[in-house]
């Protein structure tokens, strides 16, 4: 049996079986920084039979977005989204590759037109390999995806 | 219909744009239509050969003039300029500095958007009349052709247009150029996925022997922190009569301005095809605007 860490939440979001290291970059696609009044468990290096070794991230009171797991797909794809409501998993699923994301990375390109203050989302298309291509300038992100959160 | 990319668009669709280009005549089909100018960037050729296009099919321009003399300077946005032009005309033509421009625009507005040059991006009007001047004075099937891309391949859009293109048609590609403007990372991946037999390299007279078409860009000097290595490296991608001596029958294309990329004493052989290459931008856009406008196909 796995030892517990972390104790249980009674309200929120438990992200499991993110792959080892990745923690730190879901908390930011969740925006969670020191500003954050929510309670954030993080969990690393703890071990799993499945991928050996994982990381899992406890977000009390907040039931995260689609828009925020599509983008953790993105760096974790193995990740497990946990509902939890009154102490019960009532939801439970397994992130998956969105075929874009808009409004939530910047386009790293600085001549861009999503970069030129028009009213405008960016958008990046994901490929069949992964890699995100901007819709408008076909920029490719490189592998940092954490670091073009907007 | 808008033509954004040459990447969006399949070989039938630009072979029928190619095929219309050679019929297509001058006369009344778009009479009463009005085409909007908005160049957000100078421009001689591509604005000029619309403005003939239009009116040689009967139709009429409204141009926005210079950026300097239009609501742009007091810091309107592109998505609100068109959606004001929108009224003014019944289909947009578009260059502008940024990637991604005219695909923004064509989101703003139910008129067809016919990008002109966004920044480094595309250009697929310049595209489709260069591939027309290949298949009218080369050789009808562009998948027979080995053809070089030579200068600037780093921020050329024509190269990015026309690359991925002749992509689609299996023509066989070198790209020649100095390190520092060798062919950006995205296109290089568009061209490996598209299958597309390439090869780049540092120097032309490896492989000019063997080429159909050498088609050459213009490398800007502002590319190049000292004016030193810009003049070293400008010079060694300079063609003339006496670099094409043996070069068999290769055929010169620019997509113009040249400055001195190109010697002058290239311009009554053979092998100069660019002037050529620049008067095809009427049929081709006229072509265009025929089955854009709804004149035709």
């Amino acid at each position: 049996m796995e030892e517990l860490r972390i104790r249980p939440i009674r309200d929120g979001t438990v992200i499991d079986h993110i792959e080892r290291g990745r923690a730190l970059e879901v908390l930011k696609i969740l925006g969670v920084d020191s500003s954050t009044r929510d309670v954030v468990s993080v969990a690393m290096n703890v071990s799993s039979e499945k991928m050996g070794a994982k990381d899992v991230v406890k977000v009390e009171g907040r039931e995260i977005g689609s828009t925020e797991t599509d983008i953790i797909a993105l760096i974790a794809p193995e990740a497990t989204v946990n509902v939890v409501r009154e102490y019960e998993v009532t939801e439970k699923y397994v992130v998956s590759m969105p075929d874009e994301i808009t409004g939530v990375l910047t386009c790293p390109n600085p001549s861009c037109i999503t970069n030129g203050g028009e009213p405008v989302e960016t958008s990046f298309e994901v490929e069949d390999d992964g890699e995100l291509r901007c819709s408008y300038c076909d920029e490719v992100l490189e592998d940092e995806v954490a670091e073009y959160i907007s | 219909m808008d033509i954004l990319s040459t990447k969006e668009m399949t070989r039938k669709e630009m072979l029928e744009v190619l095929d219309h280009a050679r019929s297509v005549e001058q006369g009344t089909s778009l009479s009463g239509e009005v085409l909007g100018l908005l160049f957000f960037e100078p421009s001689t050729r591509t604005k000029m050969s619309f403005t003939s296009a239009m009116k040689r099919l009967g139709g009429d321009v409204v141009d926005m003039g210079s950026v300097e003399s239009s609501s742009v300077k007091k810091g309107e946005t592109l998505a609100d300029t068109v959606r004001v032009v929108e009224g003014y005309a019944d289909a947009l033509v578009i260059r502008h500095p940024r990637e991604g421009s005219a695909r923004l625009a064509s989101e703003f507005v139910d008129a067809p958007v016919i990008n002109a040059g966004d920044g480094a991006g595309q250009h697929p009007t310049q595209t489709l009349l260069d591939l027309y001047t290949m298949r009218e004075e080369v050789d009808e099937d562009l998948g027979s052709l080995h053809v070089g891309v030579m200068g600037d391949l780093k921020y050329g859009r024509t190269v990015h247009s026309l690359s991925l293109a002749l992509a689609k048609f299996d023509t066989r590609l070198s790209f020649v150029s100095p390190s520092e403007l060798r062919l950006p990372e995205n296109v290089r991946r568009e061209l490996e996925g598209s299958g597309v037999e390439f090869r780049e390299v540092e120097d032309v007279e490896g492989v000019v022997d063997d080429l159909d078409v050498l088609y050459v860009t213009r490398i800007q000097k502002e590319r190049f922190p000292e004016e030193r290595e810009y003049e070293r490296i400008a010079h060694s991608y300079r063609v003339s009569s006496d670099s094409l001596e043996d070069a068999g029958d290769v055929r010169v294309m620019h997509p113009l301005p040249r400055v001195d990329e190109i010697d002058p004493d290239l311009d009554d052989t053979e092998h100069a095809l660019y002037f050529r290459q620049a008067h095809n931008g009427v049929p081709v856009r006229m072509a265009i605007l025929d089955m854009v406008l709804g004149g035709s196909g």
